[in-house]
């Protein structure tokens, strides 16, 4: 099917038209294949047939204006959307090959495969060291000289280690808000995730903190596979390898950073990118 | 169109004022006014107790009060103002009937005072009324003394002589007042030691004899009862067999045992009683004075009121408080100590805490955690917060038919079969009263813990389940760690509650006078089944059905101010701990 001239106007329509995904993912490895996912709120249906791979060890851009759905299909990752009464899932996604949605797939074993960083950082009512090694602890671990050894890895992985090897004892929730962020960061690859999940991490912390949790993605692509939800077109074209353009729930163009923001095929995503609207 | 009427804001706004009503002027005043209300209500009830209660032990000067009627002698307690009848009026001497209508035509009442007079076996009353108008003369004789005695209440008179029994039999005779006090004041403390050690013997010696003998008569009637159901089983007749040698066999021990116990305590007695005390009264309106002859042994304190400096009303006083907190009571409760009533309320606090606390967080944690909202959910809450409003008389009445009749009674069949027809658990004691209360303070756990659970940011939940956690882990290691602050309220709460009801556990296990403490010395050392003395509930027994009602009266406020002060300390406790974990979870509001 010929992709119209004028996507948005189609969708507002009603009509469904397939994505424009570059040829430059063909040669890819995908740790994350998303297969024709739609879902519904109720009623509401948020995401319509996405199908998409997510690149291993690349940082992997979702944008697109408010409500397009982009965290929604992050959350469905990790299924968090579980949680909400009345979510409807078809279609499905693998994590290296396996299925996450097919019946009777272990939800928590699943997550334990995943970290994910929240818009507004979360620290547990807990110390620095507990929080950093919350995964191992329900995991059932408890040799100290592992988890010291967990601990300091995923600090320095998150370049906090310096700032809180004096106070891991103290209380995570007195740390600054762009610490707690960089902490959040630190407990969700303490378990080495295959996949780590990001949405919108950035938007609670001034500039200088987003640019050192921005300099941590550079850091922390090639060893782990980040999928960013993001809102500001900046960022993602600052930090990311691949990204995405959603639009009403819809995957509309997907290619290499570069060629999406100095080439987009389609008209839509230029006018997106250049603010023409959202 | 002029100026003005087209620029119509122009003039408003140089008129406006933002007006009284809406910059909230009157409000402040208002609902500050209610709080200072509010507060003064508070402080004042506290004045109150705090003031009648403390007073109470402050020993008061000895008055001996002249009036045409006779003498008087004892302690001013209350002063009043009445109506006196005519046949009052015409009974006076001519110099009283003038003063009384002088006193009727000044203030239209005439006054009296209540004297504490004592001397209840000789005068049969403990109080009198003394008449303003006929009172003759009045003075603080030197040598007045009281003494509180072990029965029959207090005891006012002159010192005559002290009399000593000596090991010979040959009577010594210390005469005069000086010589008399002197002497006393030298072997009370020991009479008093003695009387100690007899009261020891009589309570736990003669008490552990007591029990010995009733484990072996219980497990006879044990091997009785089983050899009715098997009867000519070889094994149980045996069994019965060997039971009955023990039991005759402690008995003898146990009356040997008695023998030795009563020589010690008669030991005790016959040397208490060389010491005695010659007091004369100074006689009681008709009743003239006359000698009485007090044994040390029945004086708990005496000391000359009239005497005493500040130094020797204040050492009067702190001992009476440390009795008051110490002792046991008695005279009905109207004097002594409230020690096994202090005991018993925090004892009952303590094991309604442990009871509540469990249930309620797991309640509520199964009501917003684990259900689905509908309309099961919502019946229940309604109903859990209803039953906040149930009064507490009720919940009474429904622990006796359920823990005492039902529950009780089976645990009585099931383990305590050779006592009955004495009901062991099928009547009131602690573990029921203090079950009944739980239920009684449930919903305020229930409420106060769903708001805490409640309060649990989601996001914290979320980035628990990102992190691969079940909901329980999450619970267990996010929301209640973090909801705990907000259960210690809950508690809180539930204590200020159950620590002043008093209606439920009239029916349950409070009693007037409980033998034993509920928690001694011998094995098991909890006792779940004993009842209790409550500080409540002695209030209203003192209060309401005490014998001597004008002593008993003002030791309703100082029970009244030990139970407040219980109460105070059990909360700021667990206000102390709640701070401590606030600060360690750094929780919200709660």
């Amino acid at each position: 099917m010929r992709v119209p001239d004028d996507p948005l106007a189609a969708i507002a329509r009603g009509e469904t038209l397939p994505s424009r995904v570059h040829a430059s993912l063909a040669e890819e490895e995908m740790v994350l294949e998303i297969e024709d996912l739609s879902l519904w709120y109720g009623e509401a249906q948020a995401l319509f047939q996405v199908s998409m791979g997510i690149p291993r060890g690349k940082v992997t851009a979702l944008i697109g204006p408010s409500g397009c759905g982009k965290s929604t299909l992050l959350r469905s990752v990790n299924r968090l959307n579980d949680l909400i009464d009345g979510v409807r899932i078809r279609g499905d996604m693998r994590l290296a090959g396996e299925s996450i949605y097919a019946r009777g797939v272990d939800v928590i074993e699943l997550r334990k495969r995943m970290g994910m960083v929240f818009q507004k950082s979360n620290p547990f009512p807990m110390s620095i060291y507990e929080n950093v090694i919350y995964s191992l602890r329900i995991d059932g671990e408890s040799r100290r000289d592992v988890l010291d050894e967990v601990c300091e890895r995923s600090l320095k992985g998150a370049a906090l280690w310096d700032e809180v090897k004096d106070r891991l004892g103290e209380l995570a929730l007195e740390l600054s808000g762009g610490q707690q962020q960089r902490l959040c960061i630190a407990r969700a690859i303490a378990a080495e995730p295959e996949i780590l999940l990001m949405d919108e991490p950035c938007s609670a912390l001034d500039p200088i903190a987003t640019g050192k949790i921005e300099d941590l993605m550079q850091a922390l692509r090639g060893e782990y596979t980040i999928l960013i939800v993001t809102h500001n077109m900046q960022q993602a074209s600052r930090t990311s390898d691949y990204t995405a353009f959603m639009y009403l729930g819809r995957m509309i163009e997907y290619g290499a950073t570069e060629d999406v923001f100095t080439n987009p095929r389609l008209r839509s995503t230029e006018d997106y990118i250049t603010g023409r609207f959202g | 169109m002029s100026e003005e009427a087209r620029k119509p804001w122009g003039r408003r706004r140089r008129q406006a004022r933002t007006s009284l009503l809406a910059a909230g002027e009157p409000q402040v005043w208002l609902t500050g006014g209610a709080l200072v209300v509010c507060a003064a209500m508070v402080a004042g009830l506290l004045a109150l107790v705090l003031w009648k209660g403390l007073a109470t032990f402050w020993p008061r000067p000895v008055a001996l009060i002249e009036t045409d009627g006779g003498v008087y002698m004892g302690e001013v307690t209350r002063h009043d103002d009445y109506l006196p009848g005519a046949e009052v009026l015409a009974e006076l001497t001519p110099e009283s009937r003038a003063a009384a209508e002088r006193q009727l035509a000044a203030a239209g009442r005439a006054g009296r005072r209540l004297v504490r007079t004592g001397n209840f076996r000789l005068t049969q009353s403990h109080f009198s009324w003394v008449d303003d108008f006929a009172v003759r003369g009045e003075s603080r004789p030197e040598w007045a003394v009281v003494a509180e005695r072990l029965e029959w209440g207090r005891f006012y008179g002159f010192p005559e002589a002290f009399v000593e029994l000596g090991a010979d039999g040959v009577e010594r005779r210390e005469e005069g007042p000086e010589a008399a006090w002197r002497a006393f004041r030298r072997e009370h403390g020991a009479v008093r030691e003695r009387r100690q050690r007899r009261r020891g013997l009589e309570k736990h010696e003669v008490g552990a004899v007591n029990r010995r003998q009733e484990e072996a008569r219980l497990a006879l009637r044990e091997a009785e009862q089983a050899l009715e159901d098997a009867p000519g089983d070889a094994g149980w007749q045996r069994a019965a067999e060997d039971a009955r040698l023990r039991f005759e066999e402690v008995r003898r021990q146990a009356d040997a045992e008695f023998a030795r116990i009563r020589a010690e305590i008669d030991a005790v007695n016959a040397e208490n009683a060389r010491y005695r005390l010659e007091v004369r009264t100074a006689g009681e309106g008709a009743v003239p004075p006359q000698t009485a002859t007090l044994g040390l042994d029945e004086i708990v304190r005496a000391y000359p009121a009239n005497q005493l400096a500040a130094g020797g009303k204040l050492s009067v006083y702190l001992a009476r408080w440390w009795e008051f907190l110490t002792d046991e009571p008695r005279e009905a409760n109207s004097e002594g100590g409230v020690f096994p009533a202090i005991f018993g309320t925090v004892v009952m606090t303590l094991l309604m805490s442990i009871a509540v606390v469990p249930f309620g967080v797991m309640a509520a944690l199964y009501l917003r955690e684990y259900a689905r909202g509908g309309a099961v959910v919502s019946t229940v809450r309604i109903a859990v917060n209803n039953l906040a409003g149930v009064p507490s008389i009720v919940f009474g009445v429904f622990g006796l038919g359920f823990f005492c009749y039902a529950v009780g009674a089976s645990i009585d069949e099931l383990l305590f079969s050779a006592r009955l027809p004495a009901p062991t658990y099928g009547t009131g004691g602690i573990l029921w009263a203090s079950l009944t209360l739980a239920l009684l303070t449930l919903p305020v756990v229930i409420v106060a813990t769903e708001e805490a659970i409640a309060a649990v940011p989601h996001s914290m939940r979320e980035g628990s389940y990102a992190c691969g956690a079940s909901k329980w882990q999450t619970i267990r290691r996010i929301v209640l760690p973090r909801a705990l602050p907000g259960m210690i309220t809950g508690m809180i709460l539930a204590i200020a509650r159950g620590a002043g009801e008093v209606a439920p556990l009239m029916l349950v296990g409070a009693v007037k006078l409980a033998p034993e403490l509920p928690i001694d010395g011998d094995f098991p050392y909890v006792h779940p089944e004993r009842s209790f003395m409550h500080l409540g509930f002695h209030v209203y027994d003192v209060g309401f059905q005490s014998q001597n009602s004008e002593a008993a009266k003002p030791m309703v406020f100082t029970t009244t101010l030990l139970l407040i002060a219980i109460v105070a300390v059990l909360n700021l406790a667990a206000v102390g701990l709640r701070g401590k974990l606030r600060r360690r979870f750094a929780g919200g509001q709660f």
